[in-house]
């Protein structure tokens, strides 16, 4: 049942080993009606100072892909397969599987909110609503630093709070979620995970909640942050006009795979994927002539209990090639040559049988 | 929080006199009244009260008067501190009350405390480990705890107590302190009657916390603060007791208020049973009696004990939930 082994993935971007290489990453929720593959089998790399955008429909495994990585999946879910390399810095030791790791062990708990941070797409919820802003961001500093004195670790909170761009952060630092407006509160949030320094930010649909104007705030303050800090940031989102401000890399997610992995301007010149096609024509435009009806994309995304058989997409594909995407799955592979091909999970791309190993269900 | 609290006060003493009221109004409400009921007891017993005796007695306890005078007299004397006389004790109502209403509030709070020590974190087990055999044993005792009648478990208890271990659980006290001042020594032994009748005080509002606690917290660990405290690097079970537990001790804070009178009027059958001295059993005499008094009393206690209840709960929760504290601020 191996899938593909780490070096058949060699990709995304040039120059340095990645921070973090997702191989063959499995998450299944087992529940009382069946098996829910939510993560079924994705590989990407994360790069420092590179944004890597993940895009896909609701329920597509975008979440519990980044919940995988900080080992955070609630039950019934399970890692049931694959591996999440976490790299250290140039020549400070061995990259870490994080699957090995006990979740809760003092290994991964030094990694979660220390390396590896998130910002979540609720604001509003993602804060304790009976703790000061402060009280959380003290605590996580000084469990990530034993060093540090109250006082210490109290000037660092307000430092990061002003860092985001909280005003009277001295006097915020002491105030609940509930009383910052949600702007104010998904910034809190980024100081929040900003406090150890991690080395990879997820950020999961961290606009979501927020109004336009205040969206393109905080997608600004998130940009001008890595460059300040060179850290990575895996970017989850459903949104495309997002992924194109910010990504450098895009992998595209649907039913737990990774279908299409490329350069952001490589994906929006030349979508290979006929789902990422699918998904470019289905963004409104204000070139296309009046009263033309939106494309979309034929069905709906099936149950999760009731996966399509080989390709996830062939029932809702255009192109699909009879007897051959219902009946196999095709691997991430690269098209074309060159330091940094785009990789495509489809069988127009790789004709079925064509040398790579393809598996049968 | 000064301006919070006078307001609560003032609102608690007008709450208390519209319960007097009521206590009172309930009271007179079944027909007849105490020389009535004085009668038929006589009469049962053989002997005949004249028409003309009955009148004298009326006068005398003030029953010929109407009732919104009765009610003002009682008020106030009971202002003074004066409760009436009971009718059937034929003593003051305060001395009839006055000692077990001390043994009630004892036997109510230890009941309290073992059920939210029990329960809390019998609760939060169960949350946690949900759909554990644990959970499933906990739940299932807890629901019989809920379904078998607290009277039902005392009269078991005393059976068993009785035929097992020649144990005599009755009582909140041995026979050689019964009569006794108080003393150290007898303060050991209301000590060591305790555990029983607070235990089976206080086995369904325990079931109940269980199931308040367990689904409270069930929703509050959905919550996505929950999911990014842990992102952060915390420990799970730091993260459980600290974040969603907090959260999900508000409802009980709140069941304060009618958690207090519950024990001590759901336990008249179970002092019965166990004959605890307490002022259940009372109550339910003087309710049969028609002993105007001493029941009005009892149920004026039993509303101010809610009334007190529910300003402790409301300061409480004040004190834990910054979201009350902040409101309107």
């Amino acid at each position: 049942m191996t899938r593909m082994v780490a070096e058949d993935v060699a990709r995304t971007g040039s120059g340095p080993a990645p921070l973090l290489t997702v191989r063959d990453l499995c998450t299944w929720y087992f529940s009382n009606e069946g098996v829910v593959h939510a993560v079924d089998g994705v590989n990407f790399d994360v790069h420092a100072g590179r944004t890597l955008g993940i895009v896909g429909e609701s329920g597509c495994g975008k979440s519990v892909t980044a919940r995988s990585i900080l080992r955070i999946v609630e039950k019934p879910g399970r890692i049931v397969r694959g591996s999440i390399h976490l790299h250290p810095p140039a020549g400070q030791g061995e990259p870490r599987d994080l699957v090995q790791l006990r979740e809760d062990g003092p290994e991964m708990r030094a990694i979660q909110g220390g390396d590896i941070a998130l910002v979540f797409q609720e604001p509003m919820t993602s804060f304790s609503p009976v703790h000061t802003v402060g009280n959380q961001i003290i605590e996580t500093i000084r469990l990530h630093d034993r060093s540090m004195t109250k006082a210490l670790a109290r000037d660092r909170a307000i430092e990061m709070l002003q860092m985001v761009g909280i005003p009277r952060a001295e006097r915020r630092v002491d105030e609940f979620a509930y009383q910052l407006s949600g702007g104010l509160r998904q910034r809190a949030m980024i100081a929040l995970a900003l406090a150890c320094n991690p080395r990879l930010l997820i950020a999961d649909e961290p606009t979501t909640a927020l109004d336009v104007t205040t969206q393109a705030q905080i997608l600004e303050l998130l940009k001008r942050l890595q460059a300040e800090r060179g850290m990575a940031i895996m970017l989850i989102t459903h949104n495309l006009g997002v992924i194109a401000e910010m990504a450098d890399d895009v992998a595209v997610m649907y039913l737990g795979r990774v279908v299409e992995h490329a350069p952001v301007r490589e994906l929006f010149r030349s979508p290979q994927h006929p789902y990422t096609r699918a998904l470019l024509r289905s963004i409104p435009s204000l070139h296309v002539p009046p009263r033309q009806a939106l494309a979309t994309i034929e069905g709906t995304v099936p149950h999760p209990l009731n996966r399509p058989s080989g390709c996830p997409f062939h029932p809702r594909c255009e192109v699909a090639i009879a007897g051959t995407c219902e009946s196999h799955v095709p691997d991430l592979l690269p098209i074309g040559t060159g330091p940094a091909p785009a990789l495509v999970s489809c069988f127009l791309h790789h004709p079925f049988g064509d040398g790579a190993r393809q598996e049968t269900n | 929080m000064m301006a919070f609290l006078i307001r609560r006060i003032v609102l608690a003493l007008i709450t208390t006199l519209a319960v007097s009221m009521l206590s009172f109004l309930i009271i007179q409400l079944p027909p007849g009244d105490y020389i009535t009921s004085y009668i038929a007891a006589q009469s049962a017993s053989g002997s005949v009260v004249s028409e003309e005796e009955a009148q004298n007695l009326r006068k005398l306890y003030g029953l010929d008067q109407p009732h919104y005078v009765q009610y003002f007299r009682w008020l106030g004397q009971v202002v003074q501190g004066n409760f009436g006389q009971s009718m059937e004790w034929r003593r003051p109502v305060g001395e009839v009350i006055g000692d077990r209403l001390g043994l009630t509030m004892i036997v109510s709070l230890a009941a309290l405390v073992f059920t939210w020590l029990l329960a809390l974190p019998i609760g939060i087990y169960s949350a946690v480990r949900q759909y554990s055999i644990g959970d499933y044993i906990v739940t299932f005792i807890g629901f019989i705890g809920l379904a078998v009648p607290g009277f039902m478990i005392a009269l078991l208890i005393l059976y068993f107590g009785f035929k097992y271990f020649n144990l005599n659980v009755g009582g909140l006290f041995s026979l050689e302190y019964a009569q006794a001042p108080w003393s150290l020594g007898k303060a050991w032994d209301l000590a060591k009657h305790l555990p029983i009748p607070a235990l089976i005080l206080g086995l369904s509002g325990m079931a109940q916390g269980i199931r308040i606690m367990r689904a409270n917290l069930l929703d509050e660990l959905r919550k996505p603060y929950v999911m990014t405290a842990r992102a952060r690097g915390l420990h799970p079970a730091w993260v459980v007791l600290k974040y969603p537990v907090r959260v999900a001790l508000n409802p009980f804070a709140s069941t304060i208020g009618y958690t207090l009178p519950y024990i001590v009027s759901g336990s008249i059958i179970v002092s019965l049973v166990l004959s605890l001295p307490t002022v259940g059993p009372v109550l339910l005499k003087a309710l049969v009696a028609q002993d105007m008094f001493l029941a009005g009393t009892i149920v004026l206690l039993l509303g101010c004990l809610t009334v007190v209840g529910t300003l402790l709960s409301d300061i409480i929760l004040v004190l834990i939930d910054p979201r009350i504290r902040l409101e309107g601020k």
